[in-house]
């Protein structure tokens, strides 16, 4: 799961820096992802991984880094 | 049409044209709105902010830099018009005439309605180099936002007096938040009982969720408000933003070293403001309390 949120920060994120090797718990913002960024990251990891993120995690501190995100990811897929 | 709206088209200060949220308006209205924006120009005045003033147009090709759509698709007014041969004037006319779809016969032209009065000032001051200390506009103009709406205060198009900061992070926001203690008080002079809050703008679908958290959680908006149509759901009369880095990288402004530029605004929603005056202390000004009359008809 982790890889592929990387390729998608890679792809979406707009970043500074190389995602692939961004420490997990990395400031995204910090690195430079925009609001609008963010948003794109959003809808990727949602087609990606066949979920809908509720309104309850479409805030700033669940895409701020990649490990937030995993944790995000893994509730609403329940592992699977 | 809500009462507050029945009581001001009945006085004649609206006229109605028979679309939601677009009015004419009476002199005694513009009066009253013409007389406030002068009191923020005798308060402002010693900002020595330099005055712009613009049509209610953008270009098209800066509208569609400013990334406008991703946020508000939904509000736009880009400007269309008849661009076919002549040959074809006359089915379009047939087609009016009929009651038929006749927008697929129209062009898109290098205009679209202002959004907020700040934008044209953004490619504008990116054509020359910020000078150390930045700089300050003073810009006013109709806006249009495609928002129909019974609510008086949510016009389609309104007039937006704005003072436009340009510089540095620290003295764009620096700038902002004064500014919210200041305008409160020129408010409380009139009798307005603003009060501030956080807040967000109307960004569109599930990603606009996100943007307007976003948008709250780095306190980049606040808002002035008072109740005019409803007390549960008070009316913002005044915005302070800050656009952070939005506009310098978006329209390449940079700061006398080099850096990109913040931009900060602040915004009197004009309509808005003269309708709270006309909520708060009646439809007749000459009835209104003397301490705001010679602040407004001096």
């Amino acid at each position: 799961m982790q890889n592929q949120i990387r390729t998608i920060l890679q792809q979406h994120g707009k970043l500074g820096t190389d995602a692939t090797s961004l420490a997990e718990d990395a400031d995204l913002y910090q690195a430079g992802m925009t609001s609008h960024a963010s948003v794109n990251v959003m809808l990727a990891l949602e087609g990606a991984f066949d979920v809908e993120f509720p309104d309850r995690m479409l805030k700033r501190s669940v895409f701020e880094s990649i490990r937030n995100i995993h944790a995000a990811l893994s509730e609403l897929t329940g592992g699977r | 049409m809500s009462t507050f709206l029945q009581e001001l088209v009945a006085k004649g200060l609206l006229i109605p044209t028979g679309v939601d949220g677009v009015y004419g308006r009476s002199g005694v209205f513009e009066d009253a709105l013409l007389g406030f924006d002068s009191y923020i120009s005798r308060l402002a005045e010693n900002d020595k902010a330099q005055v712009m003033r613009f049509p209610p147009l953008v270009t098209r090709e800066n509208f569609e830099k400013s990334g406008y759509l991703k946020s508000f698709p939904h509000l736009a007014g880009p400007v269309f018009s008849f661009n076919r041969p002549p040959a074809e004037h006359a089915a379009l006319l047939e087609r009016v005439q009929n009651g038929e779809p006749w927008a697929d016969m129209l062009a898109m032209t290098d205009t679209v309605l202002t959004p907020a009065a700040c934008y044209p000032v953004y490619p504008t001051v990116a054509r020359e180099p910020l000078a150390k200390g930045g700089r300050l506009i003073d810009v006013f103009s109709y806006c249009f936002r495609h928002e129909p709406s019974i609510d008086p205060a949510r016009m389609q198009m309104f007039r937006m007096r704005e003072f436009i900061r340009i510089g540095s992070p620290a003295e764009c926001e620096e700038w902002r938040d004064q500014w919210i203690e200041r305008a409160g008080h020129w408010l409380q002079d009139l009798g307005l009982p603003a009060e501030s809050a956080i807040a967000n703008d109307p960004f569109f679908g599930r990603g606009g969720k996100m943007l307007a958290l976003n948008q709250r959680a780095q306190h980049l908006k606040f808002e002035l408000v008072v109740p005019i149509a409803t007390v549960e759901e008070p009316t913002a009369i005044m915005s302070f933003n800050y656009h952070q880095e939005h506009f310098g990288k978006t329209f390449g402004i940079n700061q006398s070293d080099g850096e990109v530029a913040h931009t900060a605004c602040v915004g009197f929603g004009m309509e808005r403001v003269t309708l709270a005056l006309f909520k708060f202390h009646g439809l007749d000004p000459d009835k209104w309390p003397a301490g705001v009359r010679e602040r407004i008809f001096v």
